[in-house]
């Protein structure tokens, strides 16, 4: 089976302010699977996820060189709100809207121009289903979204991703904050998601990135060191840095 | 006992005086005026105009002129204020123009009111030909009262933490309507505030309405805003110091109006506040 590409890096080179955070970085990620992305702290595997929905140009140092192609089109062409529709991201620390649990992920469907409120419950139900935390939520909708447990929130963010329906997911160290439970959760959910999305997982844990991933890049200091498969980087890695690193002599 | 635990008393001692010396003279002026001026106080001093030299009657047409004097200058205000501090905050690009728009901003909220009271009988009175009357003045004190309401709203934006608009814009929300769904309902208790002083100060100010709307006596209402009006703080200078034998009972309860409209505005702003807090939690 070929399999399809569903994001390119072209010759990507990232800077903020004087400080190049990406070098020339050329990888592509297919449909469907879960990519993961490790690397010490500084090795730029946040700046390459953030580079895909444009999300580092919120930071007005930043600076980037080369292409990234999403579905056959350069991504700087696309308007940044459909791009990130189309792209979306769950950060490091479950960062919730201090409103209820229900606005917290209407809110996106409601940008995009959903107003009805009976498709928005629809909508709210189904994405709340999808990320495993419909059954914990149902009772209480109305509650706000901080009341929640540090998992809950997490899902809940996943939950608001869903809502408007992307194609891609980002990841940038979703359990880092979280307790093994609640990360047990989160990758379960991950793994049900891939029937319909494009996963990409940045993390610290490397086991988690053994158990999760599909195919695996090793960064370092804004490098992309080695790609393959998550077994053969995690066995037979090719360089003696990802070696180091996936045994845990440094990171 | 320890050094650390004398200290911590004397620390105690010193903030609690300071807090002492600040609170004690506003109180004991607040006393002061209610106590020489609410005999004064009337409804017949709050609904007749003056009669006999401003000795007798109310002050009718000065609290009407107050009050629409405020309403004036809230029109013109807070829509301006409050959208160029968005602009300043969500949209500008951070670069030396913006820096050196913002140091001026904060910079006219030290200018004497005075000058934006020339200023304002220069443009809206000779210039565009407004003449003396509401609309003059409340623009008047309207230029005055924008630097504190951006300053005010731009620290409220400013308050709100970045991660909100990151996750609005990560949803791929547009920046309008990050900043109109995710921002602004929280930075409006903080807008809310700023504005209210400014507009309170306003409505205290006698330098910018002496020459643009103030009239020294006019028992009737205004029939336009080309209209004079009288306002309570120049009424309460014109009878403190150009009217010979005035009762100081009329000044006091004057005062003690204007001070009591000042404190009606503010508790509305603290209800409102506490209406929007109530909403949103976090």
């Amino acid at each position: 089976m070929v399999a399809e590409t569903v994001i390119k890096t072209v010759n990507l080179n990232s800077y903020f302010g004087e400080i190049q955070a990406l070098k020339n970085i050329n990888l592509e990620i297919y449909k469907n699977e879960i990519f993961g992305i490790i690397g010490p702290a500084n090795s730029g595997k946040t700046t390459f996820l953030r580079a895909l929905n444009r999300l580092n140009y919120l930071n007005i140092a930043y600076r980037q060189e080369g292409k990234i192609i999403f579905e056959n089109q350069n991504i700087d062409e696309i308007p940044d709100n459909l791009l990130r529709k189309k792209i979306g991201i769950i950060f490091a620390m479950p960062q919730v809207l201090p409103v209820s649990i229900f606005d917290n992920i209407a809110y996106g469907p409601m940008v995009h121009g959903t107003k009805n409120k009976k498709i928005l419950a629809e909508i709210v139900e189904t994405a709340l289903q999808k990320a495993y935390l419909w059954d914990e939520v149902k009772d209480r909708l109305n509650l706000p979204a901080l009341r929640l447990s540090g998992g809950q929130q997490q899902r809940l963010c996943i939950a608001r991703t869903l809502a408007v329906e992307p194609d891609v997911i980002l990841y940038d160290e979703p359990c880092s904050g979280l307790d093994p439970i609640s990360t047990a959760k989160i990758e379960d959910t991950m793994q049900e998601l891939k029937k319909n999305y494009t996963q990409i997982l940045v993390t610290n844990n490397t086991k988690q990135a053994a158990r999760v991933t599909e195919r695996c890049a090793f960064f370092l200091m804004g490098e992309l060191v080695e790609l393959s498969e998550t077994t053969t980087l995690f066995t037979h890695p090719a360089d003696r840095r990802t070696d180091d690193y996936v045994t845990g002599r440094f990171g | 006992m320890s050094t650390a635990r004398g200290r911590e008393k004397v620390a105690f001692a010193v903030l609690g005086l300071a807090t002492l010396l600040t609170v004690l003279p506003i109180l004991l002026t607040i006393l002061y005026i209610v106590k020489n001026g609410w005999d004064g106080l009337s409804w017949e001093f709050i609904t007749q105009v003056p009669r006999s030299g401003m000795k007798q009657g109310g002050i009718f047409p000065a609290i009407v002129g107050t009050i629409l004097l405020i309403i004036g200058t809230m029109i013109f205000s807070l829509p301006l204020g409050i959208l160029s501090a968005i602009y300043l905050v969500e949209y500008a690009k951070d670069n030396t123009f913006t820096r050196l728009v913002k140091l001026s901003v904060v910079n006219l909220s030290g200018v004497p009111s005075i000058i934006y009271g020339l200023f304002g009988f220069t443009l809206f009175v000779i210039l565009l030909q407004f003449g003396t009357s509401i609309l003059a003045g409340s623009m008047t004190l309207a230029i005055m009262s924008l630097p504190v309401i951006i300053t005010a709203t731009k620290e409220a934006l400013e308050a709100v933490p970045a991660s909100f608009r990151e996750i609005s814009l990560s949803l791929g929300a547009t920046k309008w309507q990050t900043t109109r769904y995710c921002v602004l309902p929280y930075a409006i208790p903080g807008i809310l505030t700023g504005t209210v002083l400014s507009l309170s100060r306003a409505a205290g100010e006698t330098a910018p309405i002496l020459f643009t709307v103030a009239a020294f006596y006019l028992p009737r209402l205004p029939r336009s805003v080309f209209d004079q009006v009288m306002a309570l703080p120049y009424h309460l200078y014109v009878i403190s110091t150009q009217v010979p034998n005035m009762p100081t009972q009329i000044s006091f309860a004057t005062a003690l109006v204007l001070i009591i409209l000042v404190f009606l505005m503010n508790l509305m702003s603290i209800i409102l506040r506490a209406h929007y807090r109530k909403k949103k939690q976090w």
